[in-house]
């Protein structure tokens, strides 16, 4: 299974890379793997307030559409604006294309987050 | 093929109107912010240009008439053709909805009358007709339900009960009427789970959404003890009359303690589907519901029919009109053409078909619930995913070489690869012997020569599309300079 | 076996015979028996075709038509000309007996026809989006003021009273159901009244619903409420008669959001009141939030082109209940012979034809309020069908219309109590002089 080592996981298969106090989310390459060709990427507004656990992205596919969950709770800073244009890369590149980054206010939940050991166990 | 833009040239026509025989209205009486400068790009050819080409596109489908449609939940019935003519009749096309009442007297019987028999085929005390699709029935009647509650100040019944095996469109519906949904899962028999059914249900329960037989095509036995849980509960029941064609005659939804049920005018009464529509969502009720159906409901009174809508406890108008009324024509006629030995005859054989293909495929495709179906029987194509990553897309996809047309397929969810076959009582065994024949030979492909069945089809005008980039890239109009 | 039954009797016996079933009955052992009909069902007995038509023929025949009674009613459905190609194309099998396309491999006859209708739609309302129809122009109206509210995520909705009374009906009975407030703007000499708008929009108004030309035929200055709706980041949903707009500034022209209405007038007869078709064009902005089945262009692996259904996400039998709408039927046939309309009357036709029922209708109006029986009921511009006041009630009115079989006008006091004795009648290119000058003769006796 791909995965890195420096990004935090989530059970629901999100990934987060912290910078600074902004935490950059996409999904992983198993979950892009289950979901098929992504065609449409339906994003938050910058400046949306969510908090861990909140649905807040809707990937399509051409057959589904699967929610994606904030991993932190914060105030979302930064659409990944490729993924308009081409929602492919998700496909492409799991781990490179983040979706949103979200500006932290409890910077502290990072450390409940899965380590890529521990979320590659629960995927077996 | 190309499209009919692609075939227009300026000046051809064909059309015809009169010369103007009153004085020209000065367009620019109008003040010129109100007009339009340049006339909508529609097409310009000639009246055979304009034939050839609607006769042409039409030769690339496939219907009910062109060859078998066992499209499992859509019940594609033969479309008797002196229904055509029936809803063609002068007196039905050409009268306009708001003429008084004393000018539609035929149309207005019509339809007391149709309301009359559904009531008596599915044990209801009255039906409204103007529901215009399934769905549309399902809002209406749950509409009807939250009116109830709410009319015995009963504000704490929120959530709709619906079973892991239901159409996608029954908690779409129930969300658009503004309840909350609640999801129970079936068990290993594929019905109702009653436990969990127990533990659902409450003093928020307005009611509970069954298709009975359910896509599983499986009649629920423990019905009778499903509607005294909800109704002890204090909520109402639904019937999605999705596949009552298996119990025409047979069984009626009132007495298994249904409350509210909606029918398929262009399933089960042979109403034709037309591409994706004109539909008929009739939607009957218990007594207790009446008063909140739609205005107008068609009434009579000694022998005058009338529109009545004085009726305060109703939901209100759920579209503009009465309903499909061309829809309800044809269906009349169905009815009356069968009689009540015919509607039973029409159950007989729906699921007589049904399990003839269960019984004859089920060595070569996985049957998930091997027991007496309904109308219809649902394969599982897991079998010859996991031994040749053949698809139950790619075995329908196959079938189109054969000149079928394909179960549903990946419906209902709880089923693996599903393929939901329903062949409908239209068909002989003739018919389905040889389909049979073909699905067998198709399993065997999917062992001996699997690219052949995965790159299907072969024979059709065009192969596969690519659907992710139709999504990805939308072009929904046509732009000459695609 | 009854005639629409593919078995014989020993069909019958035989296929029981080789899956081992004693008899049918055997096959509905899940029916507990206490439910089991016991009785035939009390409808009548069969009829053989023959009786059949007898029968519905008689009922056909206590209808009065139109065409032997001149048809001056409107108020949202229309006696226009239809083509006769139309009614032999429409009965084509291949078209009529075929379902909803999700193989697009053998139904690329119902996606291309829906296709080029999306494109024709587009062309009419000058909005980039069309969906493949929906049940009818109410419910049209009706959908994109929920699409509105989840698009703004506002939940109130300002309704010209000017719409057509059986849409606002309709969206009232949603509304209620779905927790959304409808709020009413008056009439101003028969349009819009401005200064009731700007007082009433506010930062929770998703939507402002209007329709073009209005209930009582008026044309609506669309520009200066769109101007006002957009300034309050709100969406304006126009209900449209398509017939005018050939002639009259499309709607996305004039700053529509969403763009609806009643298909009817498109080569669709009266029927009664149905089954009609409700068109729906919008923003590409809105493309995503859009009800109902849309058809997109591709190719196959060959590279050839093809339309299959598109952007399905949206849809209620992939989102269940999370979906933007529970429609899953769109009124495809209706759809079909709408675009059969559109491209048998054409470019030139069309127009044509709009400028028939506007020459007709003035006429019309002019001579009636010669007479003078008729007082006009507001001065703003009309398109096909106007308002006027009657000095006899109108029921009087339109029975002394019926003896000389003419189908009068809409008794608009019905849905405007304030608007006594007030009287709509619609003039379509099918309403000769002859016509016009017997109803001005009776009506004005």
């Amino acid at each position: 299974m791909k995965l890195l080592q420096e990004l935090k996981y989530v059970e629901s298969h999100e990934w987060v890379r912290v910078e600074e106090n902004k935490a950059y989310v996409g999904i992983t390459d198993y979950a892009q793997d289950q979901l098929g060709d992504i065609v449409y990427v339906e994003v938050p507004e910058v400046g949306t307030v969510v908090e861990a656990g909140d649905q807040f992205i809707v990937l399509e596919s051409v057959k589904a559409a699967s929610d994606v969950y904030a991993p932190v709770s914060g105030i979302v800073v930064e659409v990944n604006e490729e993924l308009e244009d081409n929602p492919a890369l998700i496909n492409e590149s799991a781990f490179d294309a983040w979706i949103v980054a979200i500006d932290m206010s409890m910077s502290n939940e990072i450390d409940s987050l899965l380590s890529a050991e521990e979320y590659e166990e629960l995927c077996e | 093929m190309q499209l009919i833009f692609e075939k227009s040239k300026n000046g051809r026509k064909a059309y015809s109107l009169p010369e103007c025989d009153v004085p020209d209205v000065l367009l620019n009486s109008i003040d010129s912010k109100y007009l339009r400068t340049e006339s909508p790009d529609l097409p310009e050819v000639s009246e055979l240009d304009a034939v050839r080409h609607f006769t042409q596109i039409s030769q690339r489908n496939h219907g009910v008439d062109s060859g078998f449609y066992p499209l499992g939940s859509c019940t594609m019935k033969y479309n008797p053709k002196v229904n055509e003519l029936a809803a063609r009749f002068d007196g039905f096309t050409k009268i306009h909805p708001y003429q008084q009442e004393k000018t539609v007297q035929g149309a207005l019987k019509l339809m007391y009358d149709l309301g009359s028999m559904l009531s008596e085929i599915m044990a209801m005390e009255r039906f409204t007709l103007q529901p215009a699709a399934g769905a549309h029935g399902e809002l209406t009647g749950l509409m009807i339900m939250k009116a109830y509650h709410q009319n015995r100040d009963d504000q704490k019944r929120t959530k709709i009960i619906v079973p892991d095996s239901a159409h996608g469109t029954n908690p779409a519906s129930a969300t658009v009427a503004g309840f909350d949904v609640v999801e129970v899962k079936s068990n290993d028999k594929g019905l109702v789970d009653i436990e969990e059914l127990k533990a659902a249900v409450g003093e928020d329960t307005a009611g509970f959404m069954l298709t009975n037989p359910n896509t599983l095509g499986l009649f629920d036995e423990n019905i009778l003890e499903i509607s005294k849980i909800v109704h002890d509960a204090g909520g109402l029941m639904y019937y999605d009359g999705a596949n009552a064609n298996a119990i025409l005659g047979i069984s009626r939804p009132g007495d298994m303690g249904f409350d509210v049920v909606h029918l398929n005018l262009h399933k089960t009464f042979s109403t034709p589907h037309g591409g994706g529509g004109p539909g008929s969502g009739p939607v009957g009720v218990k007594k207790h519901l009446t008063e909140f159906l739609p205005v107008p409901v068609i009434s009579k009174k000694e022998e005058e029919y009338y529109m009545d809508y004085e009726r305060p406890n109703s939901i209100g108008k759920v579209k503009s009109f009465y309903g499909n009324f061309g829809v309800l024509v044809r269906a009349y006629a169905y009815i009356l053409s069968m009689g009540p030995d015919g509607l039973k005859e029409v159950a007989e054989n729906a699921v007589l078909n049904a399990n003839y293909i269960a019984n004859k495929l089920k060595d070569k495709y996985f049957l998930p619930i091997d027991t007496e179906c309904m109308h219809e029987c649902v394969f599982s194509a897991d079998w010859q995913k996991e031994k040749n990553e053949v698809s139950a897309l790619d075995i329908a996809k196959r079938l189109l070489d054969f000149g079928f047309h394909p179960p549903t397929i990946y419906f209902p969810l709880i089923v693996h690869e599903a393929l939901m076959i329903e062949p409908t009582e239209s068909e002989s065994k003739e018919t389905l012997d040889e389909f049979i024949s073909v699905m067998r030979q198709i399993a065997d492909e999917a062992e001996n020569t699997p690219e052949m069945v995965k790159t299907a089809p072969h024979t059709t005008v065009i192969s596969r599309l690519d659907e992710t980039t139709a999504a990805r890239k939308p072009i929904l109009r046509y732009l000459p300079f695609y | 076996m009854s005639r629409y039954i593919g078995n014989t009797t020993d069909d019958r016996e035989q296929m029981l015979n080789e899956i081992g079933y004693k008899d049918i009955d055997s096959l509905f052992k899940a029916v507990p028996d206490s439910i089991r009909l016991k009785e035939e069902l009390k409808i009548p007995e069969a009829l053989s075709e023959m009786e059949l038509i007898k029968n519905i023929k008689s009922l056909s025949d206590k209808n009065l038509n139109t065409d032997e009674y001149v048809c001056f009613m409107g108020a949202g459905a229309y006696d226009h000309y239809i083509p006769s190609a139309i009614d032999q194309l429409i009965m084509r099998q291949e078209f009529y007996t075929a379902y909803t396309p999700y193989q697009p491999e053998i139904s690329q006859g119902t996606l291309q026809a829906i296709f080029e209708y999306q494109t024709m739609i587009s062309e009419l309302t000058g909005l980039p989006v069309s969906n493949a129809s929906m049940y009818d122009g109410a419910t049209a109206l009706t959908e994109a003021c929920i699409m509105s509210c989840e698009a703004t995520r506002r939940n109130e909705v300002l309704i010209s009273s000017a719409v057509h009374p059986e849409s606002r009906q309709t969206l009232n009975t949603y509304a209620k159901f779905r927790n959304i407030t409808v709020k009413e703007i008056s009439y101003k000499n028969g349009q819009l009244n401005l200064d009731e708008l700007n007082s009433k929009i506010n930062k929770d108004t998703a939507a402002v619903i209007m329709q073009n030309p209005n209930f009582f035929g008026i044309i609506e200055d669309v520009e200066a409420i769109a101007e006002i709706t957009h300034k309050n980041k709100s969406l304006l949903i126009l209900s449209a008669d398509p017939i005018s707009l050939s002639i009259l500034k499309s709607p996305g022209e004039m700053g529509a959001d969403i763009a609806v209405g009643e298909g009817q007038p498109l080569g669709n007869a009266l029927n009664f009141g149905g089954p009609y078709l409700g068109f729906m064009a919008v923003t590409d902005k809105l493309m995503r939030k859009m009800p109902g089945r849309i058809v997109g262009q591709t190719t196959d692996k060959e590279g050839r082109r093809g339309f299959v259904l598109t952007l399905q996400t949206r849809e209620q039998h992939i989102r269940r209940e999370k979906a933007t709408s529970n429609i899953c039927s769109n009124q495809a046939l209706n759809a079909l012979q709408a675009t059969m309309y559109l491209t048998f009357m054409g470019k030139e036709g069309l127009e044509k034809a709009a400028r028939l029922c506007l020459n007709k209708s003035h006429y019309a109006y002019n001579e009636l309020i010669k007479t003078n029986k008729f007082k006009p009921l507001f001065t703003a511009p009309f398109f096909k069908e106007f308002a006027v006041i009657s000095e006899k009630p109108i029921s009087e009115l339109n029975e002394k219309l019926l003896k000389s079989n003419i189908t009068g006008g809409y008794n608009i006091e019905n849905d405007y109590p304030e608007l006594k004795k007030a009287y709509l009648i619609a003039v379509t290119e099918k309403r000769t002089k002859e016509e016009i000058d017997a109803l001005v003769r009776k009506a004005g006796e």
